[in-house]
């Protein structure tokens, strides 16, 4: 197989460039996966930098654009992707070396959602109740491994990162929204309705189409425009 | 270049290291009891460990079936086949339902009963009244549930504001001239510089080091960093011959299916179709304690009864369980199978094989999460300033093998109990004056890695990790006997012969991750010596360590606890606590299930 990778080193390259890998086939079997050859490719140059953790999805390290679209390297066959891979950043924020990038804006438009439960204090011999109906409202909204696929497809996201919280945050706060737990939900709603939160989105949906996770950040955020119509 | 003993300080009232559950409990308890504290971790926070926990945590909650504390402590003891000590285990079942309650007011999602309150699984190991009927005590958000707890217990810390270290590694502690733990020095990966960051209380969150093995369900991250500092430093290892093979791992390949998947109904079969726990354990068949699973299914394909073309797994059949309950509550078993093997598991039955999953063995505690090391009289003295909690200590809660829904729970238990231990000597001891700190080992070690490689060397850090998981797997895996542990001693010498001798060939300094694993793979191979020296002392059979020369367990001369020492591999031993506080001694019996 042959991989076209994106290589920047900030110590030597004044800017990013593309060098060719060929993988023999003999060494990967019908069902390596993406990170397998990454880590094959580490063996012929080890000075490739990617990012990788749990090796089957959960932690959310290894977001990389595949042919044109992001993924997770490690849940990704390499039989889908043909003899040609080209491997990229994930786009839109700024690469610290050759694969892995910055994701400093990322995390601050989570934290600046309020990603955290506020409840009434309650005694610790009991728990707070909550049906499972209320409960499945968190279904598709905590999963989330903050992987970046979603915002880092998104041209909202590309042009004011620093500004629009993007999907993946955007998907955060609706999970705090929507649980019957929380007691801000009025003040949730009120800092989410603004030109640069929710309404920003223009539910073009490459977010939906990037998650690895089979969620929709996308459907997440048309919800919760639907809640603040009704309730702000 | 070479490093000189100068780096830039900052100093703190605590460091912790990791940032997976435990370490995150203690940093955010730290954090709330107004301390300035740093928490240090080799990756991005929610990236460790604790997140690829599924089946659940456990409590006596007794939301499903009756239950007790003094139950859960019971089945933990037995679980350990005696090895735990019973003070430990008794305080961690004692906490249990409280710090449950408290990750739920914290916004852990758990799944829920249709009365409102959190939903309970049956796991393996779980009984009622002291051995009786099975019990539901595994708290459960799916099969996704330490997930929910580490993203709970981080959006927690980012509200109270913990100063977070992200993609810093930890290399050394350091030692003042009194030779007290006083300091660590960490890498920034981003820009490979190194800084002393100083403290008179350290507390090592580092997490497993699954990563010894060839086939594990660990992250690649799970290199035994605080075990390494620790051996390092002079101190020793407990129990390090007791690794958990976790009965159902992705054949061939090692990714975990849980042990919910059997709590909901599922049964392992051999290619006879036979549902072959009912031959291993009568009463509880698929719901046996981990070690009594992985070694059932071990034995079915060393006698020939495996399945597929080698014949080199076993199926685990969840035909018959309805899809809701499958969508509902197993979602991420059916996403890891249907992405590693190309099965659904509605349809056809996912093809499982022990593989090595936890540490039961770390760095010696006791209750108050103090690294404790004996003196010249034997006795178990506290290391001033270091502390140690979750799987990368051993307080011992799980003693020779870990019930399934405990490692969740020790951590969270531990995490919480050690911040409150730092905060009363904080509160008790005067700010520190500034110490001298003794750099010489770590620079040196540094600069051993500037080394450039001899023409014509070819060896790499990489294929040495190789090597030693190899060595590991096949003289130290479900099942040990002296010849085989015997060779990967001598395995293990020619190992770290190679790891003196070889270099790395980038010298970059943004995120030089050969540089890094070469720190980690130092790591790696003091845990298998360890390991090695460990097993082949324990001349028995206990819990999840498995000699084929001595089957049974010996209590009158091994009911004791290893102590490994890197220092000529010396072994002493120190006796397993059977006082508990509360609740009368469980005393040792045949262990049967």
């Amino acid at each position: 197989m042959k991989f076209i990778i994106s290589r920047y080193n900030p110590e030597i390259d004044q800017e990013p460039h593309e060098q060719t890998f060929e993988l023999d086939n003999a060494l990967l079997s019908s069902d390596s996966m993406l990170l397998d050859a990454l880590h094959l490719l580490r063996e012929q140059d080890s000075s490739l930098a990617y990012r990788s953790s749990c090796q089957e999805g959960v932690c959310g390290s290894d977001g990389i654009n595949v042919n044109g679209k992001n993924r997770l390297s490690c849940v990704t066959s390499l039989s889908e992707l043909g003899q040609t891979v080209t491997l990229r950043p994930l786009p839109g924020l700024p690469i610290i070396k050759d694969l892995i990038i910055d994701m400093t804006l990322f995390y601050k438009q989570y934290k600046a959602v309020k990603p955290y439960l506020e409840t009434i204090p309650l005694d610790i011999e009991h728990e707070h109740l909550q049906t499972p109906e209320e409960r499945a409202k968190l279904d598709g909204a905590y999963e989330c491994i903050m992987c970046g696929c979603c915002s880092t497809s998104c041209p909202s996201f590309w042009w004011n990162p620093d500004q629009f919280a993007g999907p993946a945050a955007l998907l955060a706060a609706k999970r705090f929204v929507v649980d019957s737990r929380d007691i801000k939900h009025i003040d949730r709603l009120k800092e989410l309705d603004s030109p640069t939160q929710t309404f920003r989105c223009r539910h073009i949906q490459n977010c939906t189409d990037a998650c690895p996770k089979g969620l929709s950040p996308s459907r997440a955020i048309q919800e919760l425009k639907s809640i603040m119509v009704k309730d702000l | 270049m070479t490093f000189t003993e100068y780096f830039p300080i900052e100093t703190f009232d605590a460091l912790v290291i990791g940032a997976g559950g435990a370490g995150m409990r203690s940093a955010l308890q730290l954090t709330e009891d107004g301390h300035k504290i740093a928490m240090i971790s080799k990756v991005f926070p929610t990236r460790s460990h604790t997140v690829a926990a599924q089946g659940g945590v456990n409590a006596a909650l007794g939301n499903v079936t009756p239950d007790k504390w003094e139950w859960h402590m019971y089945d933990t003891i037995k679980g350990s086949d005696f090895l735990g000590d019973q003070d430990a285990i008794e305080f961690m079942c004692r906490e249990a339902s409280e710090i449950v309650r408290e990750l739920e007011h914290f916004g852990v999602p758990f799944s829920r009963l249709d009365n409102g309150k959190i939903y309970q699984r049956a796991f393996g190991g779980q009984s009622q009244n002291y051995g009786e009927e099975q019990a539901h005590r595994t708290c459960a958000a799916a099969d996704r549930t330490g997930h929910a707890i580490l993203h709970s217990l981080y959006q927690q810390n980012l509200r109270l504001g913990t100063t977070f270290y992200d993609e810093f590694y930890a290399v050394d502690l350091l030692k003042n001239q009194d030779e007290e733990i006083n300091g660590v020095l960490v890498m920034n990966i981003h820009n490979g510089e190194y800084k002393i960051l100083q403290s008179p209380h350290i507390l090592l969150a580092t997490g497993g080091a699954g990563q010894v093995f060839r086939n594990n369900t660990n992250a690649s991250i799970n290199t035994g960093d605080g075990l390494g500092m620790v051996l390092r430093a002079g101190y020793p290892l407990q129990d390090m011959e007791f690794w958990q093979f976790h009965p159902t791992g992705v054949s061939g390949k090692g990714m975990l299916i849980s042990e919910a998947v059997r709590g909901e109904g599922g049964k392992l079969r051999n290619a006879l179709g036979e549902a072959f726990m009912e031959k291993y354990a009568p009463r509880v068949k698929d719901l046996a304690s981990r070690d009594v699973v992985a070694r059932a299914i071990a034995i079915e394909v060393n006698e020939g009864r495996g399945c597929g073309p080698d014949k080199d797994y076993v199926l685990l059949d969840i035909s018959h369980i309805p899809n809701e309950i499958i969508t509902e509550r197993l979602p991420g078993i059916r996403e890891i199978s249907q992405t590693f093997l190309g099965i659904d598991p509605v349809k056809e039955p996912i093809h499982v094989y022990p593989t090595c999953h936890y540490m039961m063995g770390g760095i010696p505690t006791n209750i108050e999460g103090q690294v404790v090391s004996p003196d010249q009289d034997g006795n178990q003295q506290p290391i001033k300033g270091l502390y140690a909690i979750g799987e990368c200590a051993c307080v011992s809660v799980h003693g020779a093998n870990r019930l399934g829904g405990n490692s969740l729970l020790d951590i969270v238990v531990f995490g919480r109990k050690t911040a409150r231990t730092i905060h009363e000597t904080l509160q008790k001891e005067p700010p520190q004056t500034e110490l001298k700190l003794n750099l010489t080992p770590v620079v040196n070690r540094l600069n051993r890695w500037l080394k450039k490689a001899e023409e014509g060397s070819t060896d790499t850090v990489t294929q040495i990790k190789k090597d030693l998981q190899l060595v590991m797997e096949r003289g130290c895996g479900v099942f040990r006997d002296e010849p085989t542990m015997q060779k990967a001693l001598v395995e293990l010498d020619a190992i770290q012969a190679r790891l003196e001798k070889v270099c790395i060939s980038d010298f970059s300094n943004v995120f030089n991750l050969e540089r890094l694993s070469a720190y980690e793979l130092e790591n790696l191979i003091t845990i298998g010596y360890a390991t090695v020296v460990s097993a082949l002392a324990r001349t028995e059979s206990r819990g999840a360590h498995s000699r084929v020369d001595y089957t049974e367990r010996d209590d009158d001369n091994w009911l004791k606890h290893t102590l490994y020492f890197q220092d000529n591999h010396k072994l002493t031993f120190k006796p397993v606590n059977l006082s508990p506080k509360h609740h009368a001694m469980v005393k040792p019996k045949p262990r049967v299930y």
